[in-house]
């Protein structure tokens, strides 16, 4: 089953941090890739930039409508993803735990809907 | 053997073995509904077949053959409809699935059960789900007697549990006993479950009814069967024992007018000596297991003390008080501050208990818990502050929900001004 792990954080707090905080979390995500990697769990995984740098596009009507900002201003925000291969939702559980952002903010755990047979 | 003589026997085995029917047809069918539809088919055709041939000698191996062979019956039966309607491919692929469920061993009854109460108690579900699914399928109670359990509708109880399965199918929570690195936590999981349904029981609600009973004897029985499951466990030992000292005294604990009669004012003659007996060799072993203490135990070696005493005089309260502490090193709570300040005050006085109190106050965040209020009445009233009682005690009012409690509260103030409890406050 494939699993999208959202890593959510408080951005401020985030960036907040020293520099040597920073780094440290960067080379826990490398180590954390690299090993979901060779287990053959990695699909794919992306650090996104932040919120500030985000546009949210709605059609109402026919009409494109495009804001600043998030979809909607929330207490953590959603700072990057993996999309996983899992036997089950405690191995995704498992994976999302290690996430090394799970110890700062949250990592919401989706089910991908299994394409049309 | 007559048809209602067969219904009462088939009643009393799916009372003992529907649970372990489930979990098995759970393993070999691979998801709830298919194995729950199964077992009702089973159970019917035990229903028909039993009077005739009489009851089988193993009559859980009997119900799981029967609901599997219902079940690959219509596994085949749809594969012919699929290969009229869409093709071979479906076909072979079912009759596949088929000879899998033919050729599977069904004999580890012990294992599936297990793996049927981790299931039901998931850390992906809500508490909600905990305890419907719990009761509905491992305790093998109606959707309409957890309902009534709850106070919720028929309906609002079956759409919970609806939503449960489909949680369990739509995010692949697998039907698996956990890995040994989350094992002790998921276990604490589903201890608190079973503790959840044990104290839905035995907390005094408008009356005593019936079914508050029987929730606190499915909590025993899951107990049980946990304990039966994973041997000398201490936190299992440590709730069972909790339960079945609680349970003892549900005899002496509310008035025929649904009136909370207090530990201290029981007619201990009530008490079921049995269960305390058994509580008693359970706290024993709980607490003479090496390694970490289990606060379940603990606090079931504070009800054995209380249990032990004869008479209300004879309890031993420094050792309580020395147990209280013990447990708010494990588990800190208000409560346990609470029942440690009440134990307090039994060894060194109202005024000690009364700063306990008055600094777990302090702290915030427990303003509106009727308990603290009721506490601190108790120690002014025994401190001889009357005035200040009445106040606590009026606080406490402001708070409590409970209609026993509420009578026990007006009943203080009562006290305190000299008048009969029922007049008006």
């Amino acid at each position: 089953m494939q699993y999208l792990l959202l890593i959510y954080a408080n951005e401020a707090e985030m960036a907040g941090r020293t520099a040597s905080a920073k780094a440290s979390m960067t080379a826990e995500y490398t180590e954390f890739t690299k090993g979901i990697i060779q287990a053959g769990q990695f699909k794919a995984g992306d650090r996104l930039k932040p919120t500030s740098a985000a546009t949210t596009v709605r059609v109402r009507n026919g009409q494109p409508a495009t804001t600043d900002g998030p979809f909607a201003e929330t207490r953590e925000q959603l700072g990057g993803y993996y999309l996983v291969e899992a036997k089950n939702l405690d191995e995704a559980i498992a994976i999302a735990a290690r996430i090394p952002g799970a110890k700062h903010g949250s990592i919401e755990v989706r089910p991908i809907w299994p394409p049309e047979a | 053997m007559n048809v209602s003589v067969v219904d009462r026997v088939v009643e009393e085995v799916f009372r003992r073995e529907a649970g372990r029917v489930l979990a098995t047809l759970i393993r070999l069918l691979g998801d709830f509904d298919s194995a729950e539809e199964a077992r009702q088919e089973a159970f019917a055709a035990a229903m028909e077949q039993w009077a005739a041939a009489g009851v089988p000698a193993n009559p859980c191996a009997w119900l799981i053959k029967t609901g599997r062979n219902k079940a690959i019956h219509r596994i085949r039966r749809d594969a012919v409809f699929r290969t009229k309607v869409q093709g071979r491919e479906f076909a072979s692929a079912e009759a596949d699935a088929a000879a899998v469920l033919e050729e599977a061993d069904d004999t580890t009854f012990g294992d599936d059960r297990l793996r049927l109460i981790f299931t039901c108690c998931h850390p992906a579900l809500s508490g909600e789900a905990h305890v419907a699914l719990t009761l509905r399928e491992v305790c093998g109670l109606t959707t309409q007697a957890v309902a009534r359990a709850f106070l919720v509708s028929e309906e609002t109880m079956a759409q919970r549990l609806v939503r449960a399965k489909k949680k369990i199918r739509d995010a692949g929570i697998p039907y698996e006993t956990p890995e040994p690195a989350v094992f002790n936590q998921r276990i604490h999981g589903v201890l608190a479950v079973v503790y959840g349904v044990f104290t839905e029981g035995y907390a005094v609600t408008t009356g005593t009814r019936l079914v508050d009973a029987e929730l606190c004897g499915e909590a025993i029985r899951l107990g049980r069967l946990i304990d039966e499951l994973l041997p000398s466990n201490p936190a299992v030992l440590g709730l069972l024992a909790l339960m079945l000292l609680h349970d003892a005294r549900r005899p002496a604990r509310v008035s025929q007018h649904g009136d909370v009669i207090l530990l201290e004012d029981q007619d201990r003659t009530l008490w079921n000596q049995a269960k305390i007996a058994e509580g008693l060799a359970l706290v024993d072993r709980a607490l003479n297991i090496a390694g970490q203490v289990s606060p379940y135990a603990v606090q079931a070696a504070i009800a054995a003390l209380h249990v032990r005493a004869r008479k209300k005089q004879d309890t031993d309260w420094p050792q309580i008080v020395g147990l209280y502490e013990v447990l708010l090193r494990l588990q800190p709570s208000p409560v346990v501050e609470l029942n440690h300040a009440v134990a307090v005050s039994m060894v060194d006085g109202a005024a000690r208990a009364l700063n306990l109190v008055d600094s777990l106050a302090a702290r915030g965040q427990v303003s509106e818990y009727h308990l603290l209020h009721a506490a601190r009445g108790r120690f002014l009233q025994q401190l001889g502050r009357p005035i200040e009682a009445r106040e606590a005690y009026r606080s406490a009012l402001r708070f409590a929900t409970l209609e026993p409690e509420r009578r026990l509260l007006k009943a203080r103030i009562a006290d305190i001004d000299g008048r009969p409890a029922g007049a008006r406050a």
